[in-house]
């Protein structure tokens, strides 16, 4: 028999001797490696490319980076920390999930030195990454919700938007904006199911109706009249006023619309601000007016409140040089390092007051009224009326996700046309009770 | 020459793979029946411990369950059908000798090769938007008002989506098999008088008929899987329309990080898979027989 060839032979002892040579470098007791998982979003890339900056002063900690989007960034981290698995040592996690996992002790709390000013940070913000007096999360991304809207069209049909519009306004200017004929939309708002897509919206604007998710007892609401009025606004925005197809329609979609100069307001993110007054991509760009979202009233107004925030589990083994970085990535010196590199419009947004107080800051077209925006929101008291929750546009416990999405599904079949408005109501009670009745918060 | 010694000693030699093999397949399939009996939340570790069938009732009791089966079915059958029958006809087309018939394969194959949900936000923003897409261009060129193809007909829609990425998978092993034919049978035919229906009734369909097969069984493979289109396009939605059971199982389950009711839908998909199994063998398991 003819003996074997020495190739594969070779090839395995070449292998074997590599992984030796590799050895020493992976049992090296030097510098610590923090491993960060994060956002594929615009401002954490910037992060990563100013990492120089960070381990030119922190010689001792590598920095290694885990970018992934948004939900899948979501499921990783949770299951990491569920299962106290510890593969990372920083965490970019948003105001949904710091009180659930602050809740459970699965965050280290935050301890940072006198030079942080802790208290400069946005009031709103702090308040959603505190537990019980502890902040266990560091903002870097704060955004809310605002009316962007169409000026050239506004004065066509010879309105003036407020600064603080109600919703019937809103109806009014819709009404009047809209031209079918011409492709113009008076208003775009989101409708693709989701908890995070229109329901962050829908429940958002609940608020400022009145209503809320759950009463003290933890019974859904949906049979109540106030989210019948929400629910019916919405559609009848929408289904006069709207773009057709706007079921499923998200961020993205919308986006697109309004810098094609087919919405005459739209209703989402901050940070879209940004990129609606961008010449490169937008052909209204210098046509686009800023508003707070509206209310009726009754105090609450219908935006939002989300920050991103880098927060350490509690099952890391590098919580001192992970505290380093975070006290770095969320300080004014990191904020002033952007704009020194990349101008101020593009620092991160929405995190502390000391931002918007900065001159400079000031220049930049939306900062105001995304401040007034931020600080207009309550996560802790988030309805007039008494709720056992927090969040703004979301409920703080672990059901939310799939109960959300689930109710989304409803609300996108109504503006759909597939059901009513009261049987999409009555369809998201009944699922919320089961969910809520099988999570076991009735026994 | 195979004596019983040497055939004792090739089973010795086969067994750590199969053994491997069977582990592999095992140990999920055991773990997955163990939690689908536990409450077994990742957010709530407390409350955990055996609760029985309950995972089970709770799943099927979701309003959403029946309707999820049968869009799991609706849509496997309705890319099933656009496949086979214009995989069979996309495949005598380009058999045919055609100029240029070497880049007209390539692109007959390639929609297989582009990732799902990339394929999906193409058709969703390009094609089927209402506003901006290709389709309501074209209705209104032809004077008619655009048609909202995911908000009116979400499923229709997601199995058009679907057929177009797998019908090169149909046609390139129908064309295959439809090359390894003799045309001596064919010619043969031609001559008799035989009219081209008939010769393909007679003479091609039947020499298909185990490429057919073969499509068909592996196609149900994956398409009772299908989840990245409907998670891109309309999220399940507008109600539960184009909610499938893998995207019951995400919404139920996974979403809210519940590995005991995952478990428990899961298991039940494994169900439906071989109820579907059965009935395909019964329907053309009998074509593969050589």
């Amino acid at each position: 028999m003819k003996t074997q060839p020495r190739a594969p032979l070779g090839a395995l002892l070449g292998a074997v001797a590599a992984g030796a040579l590799a050895l020493p470098a992976l049992a090296q007791e030097g510098p610590v490696t923090l491993t960060i998982a994060t956002v594929n979003n615009g401002d954490m890339i910037r992060m990563q490319g100013l990492t120089d900056a960070f381990t030119d002063a922190h010689p001792d900690i590598a920095l290694q980076w885990v970018t992934l989007e948004e939900n899948t960034l979501r499921q990783n981290v949770t299951t990491d920390i569920a299962t106290g698995d510890g593969q990372y040592d920083i965490m970019t996690i948003g105001t949904y999930e710091v009180p659930i996992w602050g809740a459970r002790g699965w965050l280290a709390p935050l301890e940072f030195s006198d030079g942080y000013d802790v208290d400069d940070l946005l009031p709103p913000i702090r308040a959603g990454l505190t537990v019980d007096g502890n902040l266990y999360a560091a903002p870097f991304y704060g955004e809310s919700s605002m009316v962007m809207y169409r000026t050239d069209l506004m004065e066509a049909a010879g309105l003036e938007m407020p600064e603080a519009p109600t919703w019937e306004f809103i109806g009014q200017a819709a009404a009047a904006m809209t031209d079918e004929d011409a492709g113009i939309y008076g208003i775009c708002l989101r409708g693709k199911a989701g908890w995070g897509e229109n329901m962050a919206f829908l429940t958002a604007m609940s608020n400022s109706f009145g209503a809320r998710w759950f009463d003290m007892d933890w019974q859904p609401q949906f049979d109540s009249p106030e989210w019948a009025a929400t629910l019916e606004t919405y559609l009848g925005l929408m289904e006069n006023y709207g773009p057709p197809g706007a079921s499923s329609n998200g961020f993205n979609e919308n986006l697109t619309l309004f810098q094609q100069g087919k919405c005459g307001m739209w209703i989402d993110a901050t940070v879209a601000a940004s990129f609606v007054t961008d010449p490169n991509n937008s052909v209204v760009a210098d046509r686009v007016g800023f508003a707070l979202a509206p209310d009726n009233g009754l105090g609450p107004r219908g935006n939002w409140l989300w920050a991103w925030s880098l927060a350490i589990p509690d099952s890391s083994n590098a919580k001192e040089a992970a505290t380093t970085f975070i006290e770095w990535a969320t300080s004014k010196d990191y904020l002033a390092l952007v704009a020194g590199n990349e101008g101020w419009a593009n620092v991160p947004p929405g995190t502390r007051t000391s931002l918007y107080e900065n001159p400079d800051y000031a220049q930049v077209p939306f900062a105001a009224i995304t401040l007034a925006s931020i600080n207009s929101a309550d996560p802790i008291h988030p309805s007039v009326q008494e709720v056992p929750y927090t969040g703004v546009q979301f409920v703080a416990i672990p059901e939310f996700q799939s109960i959300g999405t689930s109710v989304g599904q409803e609300f996108s079949a109504a503006l759909a046309g597939q059901k009513t408005a009261a049987e999409a109501l009555a369809a998201a009670q009944a699922l919320a009770v089961q969910e809520m009745t099988a999570a076991g918060y009735y026994d | 020459m195979s004596t019983q010694s040497s055939r004792k000693a090739a089973r010795l030699m086969l067994a750590p793979s199969v053994i491997l093999l069977l582990v592999w397949m095992v140990v999920p399939l055991a773990v997955t029946i163990w939690f689908s009996f536990l409450r077994y939340n990742l957010l709530t570790p407390e409350r955990s411990g055996f609760i029985g069938f309950t995972n089970y009732t709770n799943f099927v009791a979701s309003p959403a369950f029946l309707l999820s089966i049968a869009n799991t079915l609706i849509l496997v059958v309705g890319v099933l059908l656009i496949t086979v029958v214009l995989g069979i006809l996309i495949a005598l087309l380009i058999d045919q000798p055609l100029w240029g018939q070497g880049p007209v394969r390539i692109l007959v194959i390639s929609p297989f090769f582009i990732m799902p949900p990339v394929a999906a936000l193409i058709w969703k923003n390009m094609f089927m938007n209402p506003t901006n897409g290709l389709f309501a261009e074209a209705l209104k060129f032809a004077g008619l008002r655009p048609y909202d193809f995911l908000g009116k007909a979400p499923l229709a829609s997601i199995i058009l989506i679907v057929a177009w990425q797998w019908l090169p998978f149909a046609t390139l092993i129908l064309l295959t098999a439809l090359q390894s034919m003799s045309s001596e049978q064919l010619e043969a035919a031609e001559m008799d008088g035989a009219p081209p229906l008939q010769r393909f009734r007679f003479i091609i369909l039947p020499h298909l008929a185990r490429a057919i097969t073969v499509v068909i069984l592996i196609q149900t493979i994956f398409l009772l899987g299908i989840f990245g289109e409907i998670l891109v396009t309309t999220n399940g939605g507008p109600g539960n329309a184009s909610t499938t059971l893998t995207y019951l199982i995400y919404k139920e389950a996974l979403l809210g990080f519940n590995a005991g009711t995952a478990a428990a839908g899961g298991m039940v998909a494994v169900v439906l898979a071989n109820i579907v199994a059965v009935f395909l063998m019964i329907a053309v398991g009998k074509n593969l027989d050589a």
